[in-house]
């Protein structure tokens, strides 16, 4: 019976001492406000720092001529897994009058791309690379169907 | 110290002076109704935005902080909300209880408003049974919860309904048991009588160790009365989806939810009465000088403060502890509460013969 | 497709749990039968999100893939990444650069103990206890911003090409690990303080959803709910994959065989993630991250078979190759499918709330189980 009694009254003290410890943790979190880890992300959209090679969408570097490196070469095209992006190419007649394949459209599905990379892997020329981007959305999905080399862009000179 | 005593008769031999006496009734009654909604309306909204706000520090975060200054409107916004949603009830209910559990509850939650001081000299209705009448209406409430589950047609309804009324039950007792022990103390049922017998000293620090089991015990029990976390098993809504309320919504909804907060309320309000000397502001024994300071922080401050930190820690168990299981729920009440509170009853009895308490 | 489910005349009742309930973590759907609260019998009911990944792998080329795996077992993406890189690699009898091998096992230390850690704030919050979620989250978010800066992602990194990695590590990457080894380190004692130890939490675990060795076998369970029954099937251990052979760690058994058990590998599992991470950070050797490899990969006429140690248990890839530059089958043995196929045993007799805790405890993903 004492036994009894006292196993009784050792668990009953244990289990209350578990739980103080478990509310002394969060009683010290209630008290100690400075440990919040909230991060109020419209707000702090000014000093918001994505990491350089996060993957937020396709984009296509131009320089100040507005001139692109992409050949049309589509092995972008090839590698994507998913059908996201479509080369329209096109020729042109360069000034020694001979015919020159270039891109007329470069055709990126947003809504289709699951950032894996294996495009900017696949360019031989490094004209695409991932922006940090991430704030895609749209009212219409029509306008994540774009075109990523600008209107009246060239290839750059020398790259082939 | 202040009394709204003075203020409640000249308003009633005001009222004397233009009408009859059974007007002068009607009036009070009304203007009584009034004020009771108002406070409840107002102590869901503070105790909605108060839980949130506990809830978000504890859990590193920031909490509302949109609506309004520090997000305090963002429970009246969400009122506005429920307000505006459909009243929306699913085929193949028993449309009568549907509608009429949720009103069960409230009202429940109201009636026990009646006997509770709030400060000196505001009470709705002084009544000589006054814990009797606690401990009684309280239980009503299930009876509800029970209709809410029956009534949605819903098997999830229906087991968060069946656990409820198993829960209180049987809480009701280690509940009664740790409120009885003070009683005995007074010797009195009467709200009025147990504050006014704390004037030297609260019961907590007057009746030694029993006290401080009795309150232990309480303040479990209520939580599991309230059906609060970790005794949610009504609702448990990572097991039940919502328990007896998953077929609710909008307004009928808040009905439940508020009911909810009232009743926590409530239950503290009975907890800071019994064992914190209610309104009485802290006192020690004869020290005239400490006394008297302590009687200028009005009477109301000292009701609704010790009856917020007793909500504090409700809400700081909450957000702590994991969910009890049905069976160790009862488990913990009829093997373990429910022993050590007769015990502890007993106790008490014999301090209270002997004259052990200061 | 079922018989039309009613209330038996045996006072039993039959629920849906799921597809849509919030302790199933998914569209998972449990057909149980209760006698009061007590269940009876449980039936899994899968396929509400099939989406057909080995199919799809039969027309994607052997570098394409990779990627579509990370969707299934989206916890453990990088280790699943990890096995199909492997299987091509062995068909190409590719030699994989050291420094990548060590790269990549940091990763997948890294992605287990990200998983977890959410494994550990949902099965808490499954027992109603919500502030622990938010307290692994803190730590995870860290895991999360080094895979952001190394990988370009938080959680399908798709960070392995076949014979290597995508791209080298971050400059910071070395500092930012170190930064969390110390920071993880000084906060896992709130762990055990908040839920292990906790009166409440152990007797919802304990003595609940036994499972024997004999069962956790001929169930196929792998992975810390078979450690938890004392099976020894660590695949890090017994078949040393990648670059794990050199580290010096022991497999973690438990003995129990209950959930109490099962909780106990995993949290275990995260120190010892945090010791192998300790053993890798300062001995990343020196060189290429990426072996050379032909720009279109065929795989030889044949069979592969090739497994690892996912968050979850063992994952296998089996895949069969005519030659082309497609696999003509892919087969994946997902450890969630097995783990899932005990449940029905391990609840039998235990109430609704033990349920949860239990499938908590079996760290289901859903995708995982359907592909």
């Amino acid at each position: 019976m004492i036994s009894f009694l006292k196993t009784y009254f050792t668990e009953v003290f244990q289990a209350i001492k578990s739980l103080l410890s478990g509310m002394k943790l969060t009683g010290y979190y209630f008290t100690h406000p400075k440990n919040i880890i909230t991060e109020e992300y419209p707000d702090n959209r000014a000093t918001l720092k994505m990491a350089d090679r996060f993957r937020g969408e396709v984009i296509m570097t131009h320089d100040e001529k507005n001139e692109h490196a992409c050949t049309g070469c589509s092995a972008c095209e090839l590698a994507c897994p998913n059908g996201t992006i479509k080369i329209i190419n096109k020729f042109e007649i360069n000034a020694e009058g001979k015919k020159k394949k270039a891109i007329d459209a470069f055709v990126y599905h947003l809504e289709l791309c699951t950032m894996c990379n294996l495009c900017i892997v696949a360019c031989p020329t490094d004209a695409i690379k991932m922006s940090p981007n991430f704030e895609h959305s749209v009212y219409d999905r029509r306008l994540l169907t774009k075109q990523l080399n600008h209107e009246g862009s060239k290839i750059r000179e020398g790259v082939e | 110290m202040f009394s709204f005593q003075n203020m409640t008769q000249e308003i009633h031999s005001w009222l004397s002076s233009l009408m009859s006496e059974t007007f002068v009734m009607l009036v009070e009654m009304t203007i009584v109704g009034i004020l009771a909604i108002a406070l409840f309306a107002f102590l869901g909204l503070v105790l909605v935005y108060m839980e949130r706000k506990v809830a978000a520090v504890i859990q590193l975060r920031k909490g509302p902080n949109r609506v309004g200054p520090f997000g305090i409107f963002q429970t009246s916004a969400d009122t506005l909300k429920l307000v505006l949603k459909e009243g929306f009830m699913p085929d193949n209910v028993d449309k009568f209880l549907y509608k009429l559990a949720p009103f069960v509850v409230m009202i429940t939650a109201m009636l026990i408003l009646a006997p509770i001081p709030f400060a000196k000299g505001v009470q709705i209705w002084d009544i000589n049974i006054g814990v009797f009448y606690l401990t009684a209406i309280s239980s009503i409430s299930v009876i509800g919860i029970l209709m809410a589950g029956w009534a949605s047609n819903n098997k999830y309804s229906l087991l968060g309904a069946m656990r409820s009324g198993a829960q209180i039950v049987s809480y009701e007792l280690s509940a009664g048991m740790a409120v009885l022990s003070i009683v005995v103390l007074t010797g009195s049922l009467n709200l009025g009588d147990i504050i006014a017998s704390q004037e030297d000293g609260w019961w907590i620090f007057k009746g030694h160790i029993p006290a401080w089991i009795a309150f232990i015990i309480y303040i479990i029990a209520v939580t599991a009365e309230t059906n609060r976390a970790p005794f949610d098993m009504a609702e448990a809504e990572s097991e039940l989806t919502g328990g007896f309320h998953t077929e609710y919504a909008g307004m009928r909804f808040a009905l439940f939810f508020l009911a909810e907060y009232i009743n926590i309320f409530i239950v503290c309000a009975i907890g800071a009465i019994l064992f914190f000397g209610g309104w009485m502001p802290f006192h020690i024994g004869s020290w005239t000088a400490f006394n008297h300071v302590m009687d200028f922080i009005p009477s109301f401050m000292w009701f609704f403060g010790k009856t917020f930190f007793l909500i504090f820690l409700i809400m700081w168990f909450r957000w702590t502890f994991p969910r009890l299981r049905v069976d160790q729920l009862l488990n913990l009440e009829w093997k373990y509460l429910l022993p050590i509170s007769i015990f502890n009853l007993l106790l008490m009895t014999l301090v209270a013969i002997k004259g052990w308490h200061f | 497709m079922f018989e039309e489910i009613k209330t038996s005349n045996d006072g039993e009742l039959v629920i849906n749990v799921g597809p849509q309930h919030p302790a199933t973590h998914g569209v998972l759907h449990l057909l149980i039968t209760l006698n009061g609260e007590t269940i009876t019998k449980l039936e899994p009911n899968l396929g509400y999100i099939h989406r057909s990944i080995e199919k799809m792998c039969e027309s994607l080329s052997y570098r394409q893939f990779i990627y579509s795996t990370s969707r299934m077992d989206y916890l453990s993406s990088h280790m699943n990444n990890h096995a199909c890189a492997m299987i091509v690699e062995k068909g190409l009898q590719v030699e994989i650069p050291e420094r990548a091998e060590v790269i990549r096992v940091l990763i997948s230390e890294l992605t287990r103990l990200a998983s977890h850690q959410l494994w550990w704030g949902a099965m808490a919050m499954d027992l109603g206890a919500l502030s622990p979620f938010f307290y692994s989250f803190r730590e995870r978010e860290v895991i999360t911003d080094i895979m952001e800066e190394t990988c370009g992602a938080r959680l399908t990194m798709n960070y392995i090409v076949p014979g290597g990695l995508m791209a080298d590590i971050h400059p910071n990457f070395v500092k930012r690990v170190k930064d969390f080894i110390i920071q993880f380190n000084s906060k896992i004692d709130e762990y055990d303080q908040l839920v292990t130890g906790n009166i409440i939490f152990q007797n919802r675990m304990k003595n609940v959803g036994y499972l024997s060795p004999e069962d956790a076998i001929s169930y196929g369970t792998t992975g810390p709910v078979a450690r938890g029954s004392g099976v020894s099937c660590d695949i890090r251990k017994l078949y040393p994959y990648s670059a794990y052979n050199k580290v010096k760690f022991e497999e973690i058994l438990e003995t129990g065989g209950d959930s109490f058990a099962r909780y106990l590998v995993r949290i275990k599992e995260m120190k010892q993630s945090i010791s192998i991470i300790e053993q890798l950070i300062d001995n990343i050797p020196e060189g290429d991250f990426q072996a050379k490899t032909k720009a279109v990969l065929k795989l030889p006429k044949g069979e592969f078979y090739q497994r690892v140690e996912t968050a979850r248990g063992e994952l296998g890839v089996y895949l069969v190759s005519e030659g082309g530059t497609t696999p003509y089958r892919i087969k994946f043995r997902s450890p969630g499918f097995s783990n899932l196929s005990a449940l029905n045993h391990m609840v039998k007799g235990h109430k609704i709330g033990d349920l949860v805790a239990i499938m908590g405890t079996l760290d289901l993903v859903i995708p995982d189980i359907d592909r």
